[in-house]
């Protein structure tokens, strides 16, 4: 059985952006809209579709950057390579809500289009050419042993080369992203790619 | 007309959540899609939903949408011939 690790990991979490459990960006005064602008401010990329975006695909954009900045080399990949594997505990239900609010009135269109879970992948796969194997889980809480059983299979099986896995959750203002970026060479930031890791950074910095 | 293209400008940008583009910026004729502001699908969907919002008026045929949403001037011209008169 190969090696698998973690090359990169990044959680959001309570305003504080952290990249290999350091912290890279925090705005504490904000509320969650203005937290993500300033988390997107911060990063000094021009891409406009992120201000159409909803909170969840916002959070899980932001993460995926932030993990794959200076640490992932795309050229070492081919486009099906690359798959992502997210969950979390309260699906779309944040855009939901502000999509049916806008159905007493004229439903919105560019809501709508994010009522549904994966669209955070589709957001990240878009901006970054992916095209590998996908899926998003609805747990009740974060289940480390599940992603790594279920990515180690992807990629023991060379379904995928390499994987973006995690955690993408949003309601209201209560947030938190924890990807892990999952690769079979190992760099100097590596550890393995083992259930106790993933949960040590997850819990690392719960606000 | 101009009262009414600058309207339509102002409008597009909130609708569309256009942050880094002011209405000013928007030429007259420059095309919205593809290339000019780069609107996508679900773009037009909301174009559709500011004519029925803003002006009361539904598209007569899905077919037109690509002639009305051409540039800002064709939304103009649109709404101006078929604009309810209480409106």
């Amino acid at each position: 059985m190969p090696n698998i690790y973690i090359t990169s990991s990044c959680v959001i979490n309570d305003h504080v952006v952290y990249k290999n459990n350091k912290k890279v960006f925090e705005n504490k005064h904000a509320n969650l809209p203005e937290f993500l602008l300033a988390a997107y401010d911060n990063l000094e990329i021009k891409y406009p579709k992120f201000y159409k975006m909803d909170n969840l695909s916002k959070l899980g954009w932001l993460a995926a950057e932030n993990l794959l900045k200076e640490n992932f080399i795309k050229e070492n990949y081919k486009p099906d390579d690359v798959g992502i594997v997210l969950s979390n505990a309260n699906s779309s239900l944040d855009a939901d809500l502000k999509y049916l609010e806008t159905v007493k009135d004229f439903p919105s269109p560019s809501l709508f289009v994010y009522t549904l879970p994966n669209i955070v992948i589709g957001e990240i796969c878009i901006k970054n050419n992916f095209k590998g194997e996908n899926a998003f889980f609805v747990f009740e809480q974060f289940d480390a042993n599940f992603i790594k059983q279920y990515v180690s299979n992807l990629v023991i099986n060379n379904i995928l080369q390499t994987c973006i896995c995690g955690w993408v959750d949003v309601i209201g203002e209560n947030y938190k992203a924890a990807l892990f970026l999952i690769e079979k060479n190992s760099n100097p930031n590596a550890t393995d790619f083992t259930t106790e890791n993933i949960n040590n950074i997850y819990q690392q910095h719960n606000g | 007309m101009d009262k009414l293209i600058a309207d339509l400008k102002k409008q597009i940008v909130d609708q569309l959540n256009l942050q880094d583009i002011k209405p000013e910026d928007i030429g007259d004729d420059e095309p919205l899609f593809v290339e000019g502001l780069g609107l996508d699908s679900i773009d037009a969907l909301e174009l559709i939903v500011l004519l029925q919002q803003h002006y009361k008026i539904k598209l007569e045929s899905a077919d037109d949408g690509p002639k009305v949403f051409r540039t800002v001037k064709t939304m103009a011209e649109y709404i101006t011939a078929h604009q309810p008169k209480n409106v």
